[in-house]
Order: structure tokens, then C-alpha cells, then sequence
């Protein structure tokens, strides 16, 4: 028996090793210590890759989200995040119904462009019925109208080098304004747009005023609200810590949000 | 027929008959499913606990009716369902941790992964196990319906489907009189519709429901909303599916542990299960 017991009690000395090494805390925080092992989040982290792969292998690029009538509605579109960006520039621009408001486009474009609210108005406009669904699990279902991003690409003759866009936002989360990114299959995608009214009104500034993206393939926090700027890149790598994102950088949320 | 040349053997020595009933792809998708299916309840309660509220239909957030809500008042924690309200005070809505913190979040600390709040790592573990549930699924599926587990194993057998055979079945489940000897090698009635249930109905039906909540997903198979009446209703149905698992999990462990956890537990790992001896039939 005891050439039995031996190995086992090896065994059992060398969890209790492991497990001391993992802070000499109780059994939870054993589990709490494997979910930050470095190893572990490179491997929990292979999960976004294999979705967002296998989603745009089995999605065709065109393929629309589903678009309800008016009486799908909700009755009240929760804002989330940001409801009032904090600044005098801000308030100032509210003020004046963002009659200044200015968007740049810029980056790998041939043409780099400031547009106005007027500007963006007086392009061709698109109006969708659609579903936001938060990471959080909740949904909402808003009419939106705006302008589709493929048409502001376009006008600004964006180049074949560009990998990604990029936006910038005008509301300040801790310690740096709000930025997210998308691929090009997103960028051009029909339903993505800079929507600047909702449910038949002017956007409320708790949903975003003056310009917020829909990108209706992917979850809330990729819908970056108070849209300052877009930009053209070849590589995340030098946006915010390069993940993409201000939550993926973070506190790892996927950048692929499309599940 | 001819006799064999050699002598025929004695008798065995009495001891218990050994019978292999389980065949190795079943033990590893068992351990394999058992594995993925915890991290993803317990994950899962982590992504709950985000947004603790259920809806029917396609929206539904907290201006909406939800009809279940995990939620705490400032001295208690509640579960309401419809218009039932219970106190739940130190296991949903209002709990304290380990370090004696009170905490609101729906599901207690030692219920999620991970253990403090994170809904980004909830979704990391719960997105990455749920290839090992989908893969091993429907890699079982295919043995189960292809490799002879469900033509050997699982069929129900016509004389089965009385009603009388499964009261018979029902009514030896609530006296805990377990089948003994060649008996106990195959499955009864119960425990064979229960195995179905869970490869065929529920388990896919938590994949299925799943992928309804993918927005990407939507646009490519919307029909999944329809089947399942809109994204709301689709996370209701993925609750009380995961539920019902627990459900069987409970179930499986009872009888697991009233018909003999040793024999049961050596016939998961080695495939090898101890018959047990034939009842002394009373004079």
C-alpha cells in the first residue's frame, strides 16, 4: 500500500503547494488566482477569436439585422454609459443646439473632412428600426436616422490601406475620452450609421447628441455616443493601449462584441 | 459446434459479475460536458448578475416588466417571479462575502466565475466554454445517434412506452429499489428518457437559445428569433433551461449516490460497473 500512499501524498503536498502559491487564501481566491493567471487569459481569450472568425465565416458581410415597425418600440430607449458629457465645451455646444459641432474625418483618407450637423444632415439619410442589446443582457428597440458611415468613407475617398476606423468621442470616462473601432465589413455595412435622431427627435444628449454610431451587429458599448471624430488606420496598435476600444483596453471586454 | 479441445474451466469463485457499460467516447464526453457545463453556470450567474431581470419578448430593459427579478432593498435581498415576491436575504440580492462585505449582486461570490464582479470575464469563460459544450455535443450527437449508443443504449423499446411499464419504473424510483443484477446494466425507462432529454432537448436547446442573443448571429440566421419569440425571450428560456440542468445534475447525483457512488463513479472512469447481486427472493 504504501508505495500507493507515497505518490498520493506527494500529490497532495504539491496541491497544497499550488494552491498556497496561489495566495494562501481560501479556495475561492484559488479559483480567483486562475482566472488572472496570465496563461489562463491568453487561452480564455482564444474564445473572442474563435467567434469572431467563425461569425464572419458563417455572416455574410451584407447580411441586415433584423428591422421592426414602430409598433415593436420600446416605450422608454434606456440611455447607458455616458448620459451628460462634463465640460464647458460640451455644455456650450448643447447650449447652442451644436450648431458648431464639427466631425473630422481623417487618417488614410485622400480627402480629409470637417462636417457640420448641416453637412451631415443634407447627405442621404437612412432610417432603421432596430434592437440595442447591452453587454449587460438588456435590449431596446429605437428608430434611428442618419447617415450611412460607407457614404462619409466614401466622400472622404478613405484609402485601400485602411484596416479599421476609428472613433473618437466627446464624453471623458475616468481617465480618457471614450473611443471604439470597427473593421472595414462593419464600416461598410448598410445599417452602419451616424444616426443624429431618434425616435422621430432630435437625439437626446443622454443617447448621444449631436451623432452616435449604430453598428447594429454588435453589442451597446461598440455604439460610441458624442462622435467627435473618424479616422482611418491601418492597425489598432497605436490607438488607446491597442486593443481597439476604450473597455478593451480596460477591463477586456471583446473587441469583436457581435455575440 | 465442437466441444473445445481443452478442459472447461471450473466454476469461478462467486464474486461479483463484471459487466463493461460505458464505452470510452461516453466517459470522456461525460467528464468533458460535466467540466464545461459548471463553468458555464457559474459564469453564466456572472453574466446574470450584470442585468439580474427577465423578459418575454424581443426588448426589455429596466423601464420594462420583467417577470423575474433578483434584487435587494436596503436591508434585504428578493426574488420575484410575476407578482410572488420571497426573501432571499444572504443568498440572492443581498449576501455577504468572504471578507464579511455585504454585497447586492443577484448570485453569491462562491457561485460565479470569477468570484468578484466581472461581467467581462464572466462572458470570457462562458464564450470559450461554450465551443467545449457545442463541439462535444455535437461530436456526441453524431456517436450517440451513428456509433450504436442510441440503438444499444437509449432506444426505447416498444413494451418500454406503457404506461404501466413506466408507473412500474416511477414507482421503484420513489421507493429507491434499484435494478439488481443484468438488470442494472441497462438503462430503465426514466433514466432513458432523462438521457435523451438532456442530449437532445435541453443541451442543444441552451446552444440554440445562445446563439439568439448574438446580435451577429441575428443577421444570419434571424429565423432564430422567431423560433424562440424575440432576444428577451430567447435569455428567459436559456435561465430556465440552465435550471432544469441543475435540475437533472441534482437528480443524476441522488441516484448516483443511492445505487452505489463507488461502483457508479469506477463505471464512469474505467468503463467497468459491478453487477449488483440479485435480490433474496422472500420465501
Amino acid at each position: 500500500m504504501s508505495d500507493i500512499l507515497l505518490p498520493r501524498r506527494q500529490l497532495i503536498a504539491r496541491a497544497g503547494g499550488l494552491i498556497a502559491a496561489a495566495g494562501t487564501l481560501p479556495l475561492l481566491s484559488g479559483c480567483d488566482a486562475i482566472n488572472d493567471a496570465p496563461a489562463v487569459r491568453k487561452i480564455l481569450a482564444m474564445g473572442e477569436e474563435m467567434n469572431r472568425a467563425s461569425q464572419r465565416a458563417l455572416i455574410e458581410r451584407g447580411a441586415l439585422a433584423r428591422e421592426f415597425t414602430r409598433a415593436d418600440l420600446s416605450p422608454y430607449f434606456r440611455p447607458n454609459g455616458t448620459r451628460l458629457p462634463a465640460g464647458a465645451d460640451y455644455s456650450a455646444h448643447a447650449a447652442s443646439g451644436f450648431a458648431d459641432w464639427r466631425v473630422r474625418v481623417s487618417g488614410l483618407v485622400a480627402r480629409p473632412l470637417s462636417l457640420s450637423m448641416a453637412d451631415i444632415r443634407s447627405m442621404p439619410q437612412r432610417t432603421q428600426i432596430t434592437r440595442h442589446d447591452c453587454v449587460e443582457g438588456w435590449s431596446a428597440i429605437g428608430q434611428w436616422t442618419g447617415v450611412q458611415l460607407s457614404r462619409i468613407l466614401a466622400a472622404a475617398r478613405v484609402k485601400d490601406s485602411a484596416g479599421y476606423i476609428v472613433f473618437r468621442c466627446a464624453d471623458r470616462l475616468g481617465d480618457a475620452l471614450y473611443y471604439e473601432s470597427c473593421d472595414m465589413v462593419d464600416a461598410r455595412h448598410p445599417q452602419t450609421i451616424l444616426a443624429w435622431a431618434l425616435n422621430d427627435a432630435v437625439l437626446p444628449i443622454a443617447n448621444g447628441a449631436p451623432l452616435r454610431l449604430r453598428i447594429e451587429r454588435q453589442l451597446g458599448y461598440k455604439h460610441a455616443k458624442y462622435v467627435t471624430a473618424i479616422e482611418a488606420v491601418a492597425s489598432l496598435d497605436g490607438i488607446g493601449a491597442g486593443r481597439g476600444g476604450y473597455w478593451e483596453d480596460r477591463i477586456d471586454y471583446e473587441w469583436y462584441a457581435g455575440i | 459446434m465442437a466441444e473445445p479441445e481443452t478442459p472447461v474451466a471450473p466454476p469461478k469463485p462467486a464474486g461479483p459479475v463484471r459487466v463493461y457499460r460505458h464505452r470510452l467516447p461516453a466517459r470522456i464526453w461525460h467528464w468533458v460536458n460535466a467540466a464545461a457545463l459548471l463553468v458555464l453556470l457559474m459564469s453564466g450567474l456572472m453574466i446574470f448578475n450584470a442585468h439580474p431581470r427577465l423578459y418575454w419578448g424581443e426588448y426589455g430593459a429596466n423601464f420594462d416588466r420583467a417577470w423575474l427579478v433578483i434584487g435587494s432593498t436596503p436591508d434585504s435581498g428578493y426574488l420575484r417571479i410575476g407578482d410572488y415576491q420571497i426573501e432571499t436575504t444572504g443568498v440572492l440580492g443581498r449576501w455577504t462575502d468572504a471578507q464579511g462585505v455585504a454585497k447586492t449582486w443577484a448570485f453569491p461570490g462562491w457561485a460565479t466565475i470569477p468570484t468578484s464582479y466581472s461581467l467581462a470575464d464572466g462572458r470570457r469563460w462562458h464564450l470559450l466554454f461554450a465551443w467545449a459544450l457545442s463541439i462535444g455535443l455535437a461530436l456526441y450527437m453524431l456517436w450517440t445517434l451513428f456509433g450504436g449508443h442510441l440503438r444499444k443504449d437509449l432506444h426505447v423499446r416498444r413494451a418500454e412506452w406503457s404506461s404501466r411499464h413506466i408507473w412500474h419504473d416511477v414507482k421503484d424510483h420513489a421507493r429507491l429499489r434499484f435494478p439488481k443484477g443484468e438488470a442494472a446494466a441497462r438503462y430503465g425507462i426514466l433514466q432513458k428518457l432523462s438521457y435523451i432529454g438532456v442530449i437532445f432537448v435541453a443541451l442543444p436547446l441552451m446552444i440554440a437559445t445562445g446563439l439568439t442573443m448574438s446580435p451577429g448571429m441575428n443577421a444570419a440566421w434571424p429565423w432564430l428569433l422567431d423560433i424562440f419569440g424575440g432576444r428577451q425571450s430567447a435569455r428567459s428560456i436559456h435561465f430556465i433551461t440552465a435550471w432544469a440542468l441543475v435540475a437533472f445534475f441534482l437528480v443524476h447525483i441522488a441516484m448516483v449516490l443511492l445505487a452505489g457512488p463507488v461502483n457508479e463513479l469506477r463505471s464512469m472512469v474505467t468503463g467497468w460497473f459491478r453487477l449488483p447481486p440479485e435480490r433474496e427472493e422472500a420465501a
